[in-house]
């Protein structure tokens, strides 16, 4: 199914959703007060709410297997999300700067999905933006809060922001199936996303008081199926039950 | 004490037994309002624990389904925690220093949050029988006098209700699947029956506060009223899954109208309340690292909305 380009572009919107979804759900309970556990939570439950919606899209296109079927039982090199959804929870900093460096990617992605030629792609789109609007305020805010705070919290969002910086390019570096599906009117342009991004992000970094630092960008190739050896790990636990208890129902 | 306090105790007596609601500026005994500030918060601190349990199955949940309805669930406890705290607050403490209490070890939590939750069934059984369990106390809390707490509580019990069901649904799954399915179930309910039971707290006789909290109607009915109620409830619904209640001693009683059942092993239920229960050190050791690790974060969110303040006082100017 890998060769169906509609499949696999499925397949690199839901697989960063699912990887960054499990990493915030990681959090749930362990927050740093209750307000903003419960936050993150939601922001979860949001990104597996599309999770759902991409891979049932994707086992009807396949014509077999279901939404579990799809986010359960494939192995790593299948998945093709990006390197940065996979980056720990190392401390509040880095899940802040994560999501905001993928929230100030997702709302306008979401926005171009809404014009998608595809009714689904679309419809999922429509939804997201709302989602996405809410979670971009949010990590907006803690971006603020954090880098004007005080001067520990300063330096760990800095921190943050030049381990997570590099991770940010590949969201744009635009794969095969990505160009084919904009080309026919179904997927997102990345260069009119990043236009977005970029000043989202400067502006947000400018009032937070942090700036990018200017290394490469990391050699990442998630969108191919190369991942970060923290991904052997999120998989083992996202795919435990249905590996270790196959073919059952729950 | 004064005859004056004494009226007013008279006075404060007489408005529970017409069934008033207390709210938070009125004049209340000082022994009321720290045994719910007690209970609130006991409650409270029951709540957050309670999500480390199921937490620790979030990342491994075996569908997508489940794991949206896990964590969905264990943010509806986050929530309960927060509007009890808010509750407690209205009596005069804060919550700064309930967790600090919680931390200390001074304040208590359910001490079934204590047991492990070892395999997917437990996120079917603590539903099933611990919300099933705690539901019991909480109907009754709803028409308890303290009137902020009564209606947390209503609030509480409806999304509760719909957490048993899901646990009891989570279960069903498992027993109408495969027979290493129906083993994981059966697995959990002997894991968790005994430790359900215990959580309405000891035996009348033993239970020093019970005859107070019935005479100020925190409490409407004692906790072998309760239990009794629980073990007939349950039952039959353990039947109907065909799974096997671990009490051999468990026996329909015709006569008292009610199940007959074994003698609970007090002697565990008091190791595991003094602190030496399975996961004890465990729960208050990731809540006091969660609370650590979160302390630069809150005083970010304080020193920032500080400095903002002051940025628009100095425009104002």
């Amino acid at each position: 199914m890998l060769n169906n380009s509609l499949y696999r572009y499925l397949l690199l919107l839901g697989d960063n959703s699912l990887i960054l979804g499990h990493r915030l759900s990681e959090l749930c309970g362990h927050g740093p007060n209750l307000e903003t556990d419960i936050a993150l939570t939601n922001h979860s439950l949001d990104l597996f709410g599309q999770v759902r919606s991409y891979f049932q899209y994707a086992a009807k296109i396949a014509g077999e297997g279901t939404e579990d079927s799809v986010a359960f039982l494939r192995y790593e090199k299948d998945y093709l999300n990006v390197h940065l959804v996979e980056q720990p929870n190392t401390d509040f900093a880095h899940v802040i700067c994560r999501q905001f460096l993928w929230d100030a990617y997702h709302l306008p992605l979401m926005k171009a999905l809404m014009k998608s030629k595809d009714e689904t792609l679309a419809a999922i789109g429509a939804k997201g933006e709302k989602e996405a609007a809410y979670h971009l305020r949010f990590s907006s805010e803690w971006m603020k809060r954090l880098g004007d705070g005080t001067e520990e919290s300063h330096k760990r969002l800095q921190s943050a922001l030049d381990h997570l910086y590099r991770y940010s390019y590949e969201l744009f570096k635009e794969s095969e199936v990505e160009k084919e599906m904009k080309e026919k009117g179904i997927g997102a342009d990345l260069g009119k996303i990043l236009e977005e991004w970029k000043k989202t992000t400067e502006d947000i970094f400018r009032s937070s008081n942090v700036s990018p630092s200017d290394d490469p960008p990391a050699i990442a190739k998630g969108k191919q199926g190369f991942h970060t050896e923290h991904m052997g790990f999120i998989l083992a636990q996202i795919q435990y039950m249905q590996r270790a208890y196959p073919d059952m129902q729950w | 004490m004064t005859q004056k306090e004494i009226n007013l105790e008279e006075q404060f007596q007489a408005r529970i037994d017409r069934d008033e609601s207390i709210e938070a500026k009125d004049w209340m005994p000082e022994k009321y309002r720290k045994t719910h500030i007690r209970q609130i918060s006991q409650h409270a601190h029951s709540e957050i624990v309670g999500m480390l349990p199921e937490g620790n199955w979030i990342t491994r949940a075996p569908s997508l389904r489940r794991k949206v309805a896990l964590l969905a669930k264990v943010q509806d406890e986050a929530g309960h925690g927060l509007y009890l705290y808010s509750a407690a607050e209205t009596l005069g403490i804060t919550r700064d220093e309930l967790t600090e209490q919680l931390h200390s070890g001074k304040a208590k939590y359910s001490s079934i949050f204590n047991y492990p939750a070892l395999t997917w069934a437990d996120m079917g059984a603590i539903g099933w029988l611990v919300d099933g369990a705690a539901i019991m106390n909480q109907v009754m809390l709803t028409r308890t006098s303290y009137g902020p707490y009564a209606r947390a509580m209503v609030r509480i019990c409806k999304e509760e209700s719909f957490h048993q069901r899901q646990g009891y649904e989570i279960m069903l799954t498992l027993c109408k699947g495969t027979a290493l399915q129906k083993e994981l179930a059966q697995d959990a309910l002997n894991r968790f029956w005994w430790p359900s039971l215990m959580m309405f707290g000891p035996k009348d006789d033993e239970s020093p506060n019970t005859e107070q909290s019935v005479k100020w109607k925190i409490k409407r009915k004692t906790n072998d009223e309760l239990r009794q109620q629980f073990v007939d409830q349950t039952v039959p619904q353990a039947e109907f899954l065909g799974l096997t209640v671990p009490d051999p001693a468990l026996k329909w009683n015709e006569e008292r109208g009610h199940y007959d059942f074994g003698d609970i092993d007090w002697d565990e239920f008091w190791q595991v309340v003094k602190g030496h229960g399975p996961c004890n050190k465990e729960r208050i050791d990731a809540r006091v690292k969660a609370w650590e690790e979160g302390e630069w974060v809150r005083d970010a969110a304080v020193t920032h909305a500080e400095k903002k303040d002051s940025r628009t006082e100095q425009k104002v100017a």
